[in-house]
């Protein structure tokens, strides 16, 4: 069955805390956190962009697993930071993990769920026998306008999956979406920051889309939300993917060893790819995974996935670094040299 | 650098592709056509690096050229690959992180960008190695 070969993930080491930001703007900062449950979010490096994060990824992905590079034949990055306005993302990551030249390639853009999007493809590739393996990456720096809600979640980072049919370490059983025209965030052409809908985000955006999808996912397997032993859902903030795993009747412990928003922020693209990362990174053989992303213009991918035994022998999953070590390998900055890492401050 | 010079460097600056006569058995990077040592008895072939090496010597550079101004004071070293061969390099760390003989592993971030509309050059660069 069609599932995850091998993954990886990548996280800089800078970090911002939501504190910081709140006393530049005069914000009351327990406020912030305490209403969004972000402590600090990633910040990339001077030289780090979203095709960088997008190709470390994908090489800890290889890193893992010995994969002839040369049968993979797809590479998709999802993002809503390519480094571009035209020229694709996805032709470094080939280039870089040496894929190229026999291989398509596409870049990716639905808000913060061009990621699954891009394992949805590679799932359709590989099961209908085109192709061994595709990779598909969610990656993002995300982009927040100084002194808006955003800027206090908008992170960067990004995970890569490897999809295929041999021996894969998880498999996934199932995918089906949720999608509609809803606008509740956007960034025109030309435009360096996004603007959303504030309030109106949370109830016709990502709730009706994360819990539509969530149900519609339980309701074609069979299953309840007993029948997993974690659940990743997408984290702008901790409140929105709590809430909705609330009332779909997943409990705390199943969401909590995926839910990395409060440490990390919101990396857009890179969130529910990353979260289900840190959930592999601890995950058995036999243990079921539920999956449900959220890109805002609407859309949700739910995916149901079964971990197999393969994940204890075919990977070795220490040759590329855990999120969790990532998460713990961090340098903070004040808001003057944030600024100037993201690019901030124009000269 | 044109769009031409730096599309013909992308093999060696991404996957730090170079050069090993098998005459001699010394490496080359950025690779080489020629063997100095074997001159016409040489024969190369290309070699991927593993991106693992150490720092021979370094320096603080803290005037730096405009493209690098952003990131000063940075580190630039030669670094000796395991397989042998030398090169410069940034190594990206705080300035009081890196001393002579520190092990380095190979990363993927932008080298420069020709300006704001201009072509980005992505390539290798090093970090530590812990």
């Amino acid at each position: 069955m069609v599932g995850i070969i091998t993954y990886g993930a990548y996280i800089p080491r800078y970090r911002i805390k939501v504190e910081e930001i709140a006393r530049v703007w005069g914000a009351n900062a327990a406020e912030i956190s305490g209403g969004l449950g972000v402590f600090e979010k990633a910040v990339p490096d001077y030289d780090e962009n979203t095709a960088t994060f997008a190709v470390e990824a994908a090489r800890a992905a290889l890193a893992r697993r010995s994969v002839d590079v040369s049968e993979i034949r797809a590479v998709y990055v999802g993002s809503e930071s390519h480094p571009y306005a035209v020229k694709p993302t996805a032709v470094t990551v080939g280039e870089a993990i040496g894929a190229t030249p026999v291989m398509t390639a596409a870049d990716y853009e639905f808000a913060c769920k061009a990621g699954t999007a891009a394992i949805q493809t590679s799932m359709g590739l590989v099961a209908s026998g085109m192709m061994k393996y595709a990779v598909a990456v969610g990656a993002d720096t995300a982009q927040g306008a100084p002194g808006d809600a955003l800027e206090y979640t908008a992170a960067a980072g990004g995970a890569a999956y490897v999809i295929g049919n041999d021996d894969p370490i998880a498999e996934i059983n199932e995918t089906c979406s949720f999608t509609s025209d809803t606008p509740d965030f956007w960034r025109r052409e030309g435009e360096d920051y996004p603007r959303h809908g504030g309030r109106f985000s949370g109830e016709p955006g990502y709730f009706k889309h994360v819990e539509s999808a969530a149900k519609m996912m339980m309701e074609r397997r069979g299953t309840r939300p007993s029948d997993y032993d974690y659940a990743v859902f997408h984290q702008p903030n901790a409140k929105f993917p709590q809430k909705a795993a609330k009332s779909l009747g997943f409990t705390a412990e199943q969401i909590k060893p995926g839910l990395l928003v409060p440490r990390l922020g919101n990396t857009y693209s890179g969130a529910v790819p990353l979260g289900l990362a840190a959930v592999l990174d601890i995950a058995k053989p036999g243990d079921r995974i539920f999956v449900t992303s959220y890109g805002s213009g609407a859309g949700s991918d739910s995916f149901d996935i079964t971990v197999t035994e393969a994940i204890l022998d075919k990977i070795d999953r220490s040759r590329a670094p855990s999120v969790e070590s990532m998460l713990n390998k961090k340098k903070y900055l004040d808001y003057a040299v944030y600024a100037r890492h993201k690019g901030k401050i124009k000269v | 650098m044109t769009v031409a010079r730096f599309w013909r460097r992308i093999p060696q600056r991404y996957n730090l592709i170079g050069t090993k006569c098998e005459t001699c058995g010394h490496v080359f990077f950025p690779p080489r056509a020629f063997c100095p040592h074997c001159r016409r008895g040489g024969d190369l072939h290309e070699i991927q690096f593993s991106g693992k090496g150490k720092v021979l010597t370094f320096s603080i550079v803290h005037s730096a050229s405009d493209q690098y101004a952003e990131q000063k004071p940075y580190v630039l070293a030669i670094i000796e690959l395991e397989e042998g061969a030398r090169m410069t390099t940034h190594i990206v760390c705080e300035p009081d992180e890196v001393y002579i003989g520190m092990p380095v592993k190979s990363v993927f971030r932008v080298l420069d960008a020709e300006g704001a509309d201009g072509v980005i050059h992505y390539g290798t660069k090093f970090v530590p190695d812990e």
